[in-house]
């Protein structure tokens, strides 16, 4: 499943990096959404263009894309090391339950018992895809 | 609080979903067409650019990262989460209809795994309300900000 010249804790390593960055980048950018407040309403008040200055000037934002960003480039760098069967699948998995931890504890969401499930439903489904 | 979507939203939910699956999708059939990118072929990436299939699946891209936003500015993110994994079950069954690829048992099973967690989550509110500050209450009563 490791790239042949990868050893398993340096695979493990780049997956839970990456993983480590989609969380935090999404974190991030719920967290400025939910400061924003409903976009609709920002588009209907402001128009398009009042809306996108009002997302592209929050630094909690801008701080989440950049994560997403490197995120993007941390991923391209981990399928060099680790193959794509074992990435993809561990990465999402680790994502899904990652925010759900992390919207429970820094964006203080009501994570009840029916989303708990559901993060570990879309992990193992992810896996079960990934056959 | 119980907060139910009205049906716009649930097309931006529905637009993320679908966006995202069909544009990876478009991608990758874009990028198959173009060839192997790697240090020597960096040209290749520019070229990238001129093909139909590639300019579709980044524009529908752009469209899902929109849709992805506008659903957090109203939803929490652990509602939003299974929307997006959705996508994995549109792009098996593209793959199997649109591309002819097998559709085995394992991934069949996935499908209804994720399927049956987007139900969990819909069922649910879509939003946790938080107390206001006292900082905020104040700044209401006053007036400011209307």
């Amino acid at each position: 499943m490791v790239g042949s010249a990868t050893s398993l804790p340096v695979a493990w390593t780049c997956i839970a990096g990456v993983a480590a960055l989609a969380i935090s980048g999404e974190c991030l950018i719920a967290a400025a959404m939910r400061g924003l407040g409903d976009l609709d309403v920002i588009r209907e008040r402001s128009g398009l263009a009042g809306a996108i200055r009002a997302v592209l000037t929050s630094p909690m934002f801008l701080v989440g894309a950049f994560c997403m960003a490197f995120n993007f480039f941390a991923m391209l760098y981990t399928l060099s090391v680790v193959e794509l069967s074992l990435a993809a699948p561990a990465t999402a998995s680790l994502t899904y339950v990652g925010n759900a931890v992390a919207a429970k504890f820094f964006l203080k969401e009501n994570v009840d018992q029916r989303r708990w499930l559901a993060a570990l439903f879309v992990c193992a489904g992810v896996y079960l895809l990934s056959k | 609080m119980k907060h139910t979507l009205s049906t716009q939203q649930y097309l931006i939910l529905l637009c993320i979903t679908l966006t995202a699956s069909v544009g990876d999708t478009f991608l990758s059939h874009g990028m198959s067409q173009v060839g192997q990118v790697n240090l020597q072929h960096l040209g290749l990436l520019l070229r990238a650019l001129t093909n139909g299939w590639v300019i579709a699946g980044i524009v529908l891209l752009i469209g899902f990262f929109a849709s992805y936003m506008t659903a957090l500015s109203w939803a929490d993110l652990t509602f939003v989460m299974p929307a997006t994994a959705f996508g994995y079950v549109v792009v098996a069954l593209l793959s199997r209809f649109w591309l002819q690829e097998h559709l085995s048992f394992p991934r069949c099973a996935g499908i209804v795994l994720i399927v049956c967690a987007v139900g969990f989550v819909a069922n649910g509110p879509s939003r946790t309300e938080h107390e206001r500050s006292h900082h905020e209450l104040d700044v209401m009563d006053s007036g400011v900000g209307r």
